[in-house]
């Protein structure tokens, strides 16, 4: 169903280097009210037009990074640069309004921002086409698989046209074949829109795949120990999982996730 | 007419086969199954309930005499209940004009412990701290025996509907509350942070995030509540005898008065009440609910 984006304009899909950070950390900590250190001294920044992957061990404190950088919560130490109010989030689970159809959920967050009705009638029709959901529209999230209710949860934030994307893990629960399916889309979604992304996993070949950047984090207290640059360019075929030189970049990023276990 | 059913038909096909595709096209989705009746459905609970007249037609002719040496109408058979409370005249009139005001009573009162019941919970699950001052009180509210309350309640409201609507609010406003409050507290946090994102107002979040989610638990809670209030009728009824005769009060003067064939029949109705009034709560749930709401089990 992407094919009619080969010949949409492409994006510098490798990062704008010049450009002011999409997104910036600088020295950012965090310590909970209970004591626990999920951030020490975390500094990075992402760039328009760049896809950015966390990996890191699970409760290294990514989720916290995410819900830092969106304002969900506060770090305690350090600052954080996000261009305000065009943030897209896609969190772990779907967390589609059960009572509403794909259509009104899709809807939700143009609803949220005041955009009348027309319109946002108007931009989710188109979102729900490029996500594939078309003809589901008046299907209620009950009747939906996993895949399916995460293609409705791109929708909803991509009805707003996002600056910058934050993914938590978004393609977790889902099955391999899904899942791989769910990252070429997203590719397709990436250079057509051209928005930043901030993409968190634990899944070290979908990091590879997906990103123009991935950054390893350390077990907590959480800071950023590796941080490899992705050479191949975009469009990616799916082939590109079974090529020698994306083996070779896994093995290094597993070599450093290994490192930052102890 | 035939060529309009004809096109129409088309229509629905076509529509299906490209949803067949979507499906095969897209992931594996679930298909919205409709439930399978079977037969048995139907015949176990038909048994059942020849089991239990028959059960009432042993207890009754010797059941009764038999195994606790009591007289036998002190439990009167199923076909003379029927009789004279239902196809005499005079017994059938009093008997469906104490339908009507039990009814009227206990449908008045869930009305008012639904508004109150609501309100308290959407004012709890705003701050905790209103949470934690109201709850023990209806907690405390649920543990007072209304044959205490009796006197006060009789002198403020008088011995006549007013007291049975009272009556019928103290006892099922609690489960209105408990559910709705539970169904406002439990939608998920990463929702509540996709609303948080957007900066909503908290009228906002209720109606479009806390009021929606709670629905299915709401209607648990008018369930259980409708239950309770033709309870409550009843009972206030036996408490607050004035005025015009209700179910409760035509069994206490049944009673009282020995006819054991119309106190059974008043019996009747008021489990009819209590039943009818389920089932309509069940069918409002599936109304407002039932198309999105993923029940592990379906009920009514």
């Amino acid at each position: 169903m992407f094919d009619v984006l080969a010949g949409a304009a492409t994006v510098n899909s490798m990062g704008d280097v010049g450009a002011a950070p999409a997104l910036s950390f600088d020295g950012v900590s965090m310590v909970f009210p209970d004591g626990t250190h999920a951030l020490r001294e975390t500094t990075f920044d992402v760039r328009p037009g760049e896809f950015v992957t966390v990996v890191g061990p699970s409760g290294c404190g990514k989720s916290t990074l995410l819900r830092i950088a969106s304002g969900l919560t506060k770090a305690t130490g350090g600052t954080v640069d996000i261009e305000q109010g065009n943030v897209g989030y896609v969190f772990q689970d779907a967390t589609l309004l059960q009572w509403r159809t794909v259509q009104r959920n899709v809807e939700l967050l143009a609803e949220l921002e005041g955009i009348d009705k027309v319109e946002r009638a108007r931009r989710a029709a188109e979102n729900i086409a490029l996500v594939g959901l078309d003809g589901f529209e008046k299907k209620y999230p009950k009747q939906l698989s996993g895949g399916m209710k995460m293609r409705c949860s791109l929708a909803r934030s991509l009805v707003m046209d996002p600056k910058i994307f934050l993914f938590d893990e978004p393609f977790g629960a889902l099955d391999e074949i899904t899942r791989e399916k769910l990252n070429d889309e997203l590719l397709s979604l990436f250079q057509r829109k051209g928005f930043a992304a901030l993409f968190i996993t634990h899944s070290i070949y979908e990091a590879v795949f997906l990103s123009t950047r991935v950054l390893v984090m350390s077990a907590r207290p959480g800071r950023i120990v590796g941080d490899f640059k992705v050479p191949f360019s975009y469009p990616r075929s799916p082939e590109l999982r079974f090529e020698a030189e994306f083996a070779e970049l896994a093995g290094q990023v597993s070599h450093a996730l290994r490192g930052a276990h102890v | 007419m035939s060529v309009e059913m004809g096109s129409s038909t088309g229509r629905g096909m076509t529509v299906a086969s490209v949803e067949i595709e979507h499906l095969h096209a897209v992931d594996d989705a679930p298909r919205a199954g409709k439930s399978q009746r079977h037969a048995s459905d139907y015949v176990a609970p038909v048994v059942g309930f020849a089991g239990f007249i028959g059960f009432w037609y042993f207890m009754s002719y010797w059941g009764l005499k038999h195994i606790w040496d009591k007289p036998s109408f002190l439990i009167t058979a199923p076909h003379r209940v029927i009789n004279e409370s239902f196809f005499n005249e005079k017994s059938r009139t009093a008997l469906f004009s104490g339908l009507y005001w039990t009814a009227r009573v206990s449908l008045i009162g869930l009305a008012i412990a639904i508004v109150i019941g609501m309100t308290l919970a959407i004012v709890m699950s705003q701050a905790r701290w209103l949470e934690r001052s109201i709850w023990p009180y209806l907690v405390a509210m649920q543990a007072i025996p209304i044959l205490a309350l009796v006197p006060i309640i009789g002198s403020i409201f008088g011995f006549e509907i007013p007291s049975r609507i009272f009556v019928c609010v103290l006892i099922s406003l609690f489960p209105i509350v408990s559910n709705t409050l539970f169904g406002l507290l439990s939608a998920e946090r990463g929702q509540h942070d996709l609303f948080t994102l957007h900066h909503v107002s908290r009228w906002t979040r209720l109606r479009k995030l806390q009021l929606p989610n709670a629905m299915p638990t709401i209607f648990t809670g008018f369930r259980i509540a409708a239950g309770l209030s033709v309870i409550g009728a009843i009972v206030g009824e036996i408490f607050f005898k004035r005025g015009d005769k209700g179910v409760g009060i035509l069994l206490d003067s049944y009673r009282s008065r020995a006819q054991f064939p119309q106190m059974y029949g008043a019996l009747i109705l008021a489990a009819a009440l209590g039943i009818v009034v389920f089932i309509i709560f069940g069918w409002l749930n599936n109304l407002v609910v039932g198309r999105w709401y993923e029940s592990t089990r379906k009920t009514g």
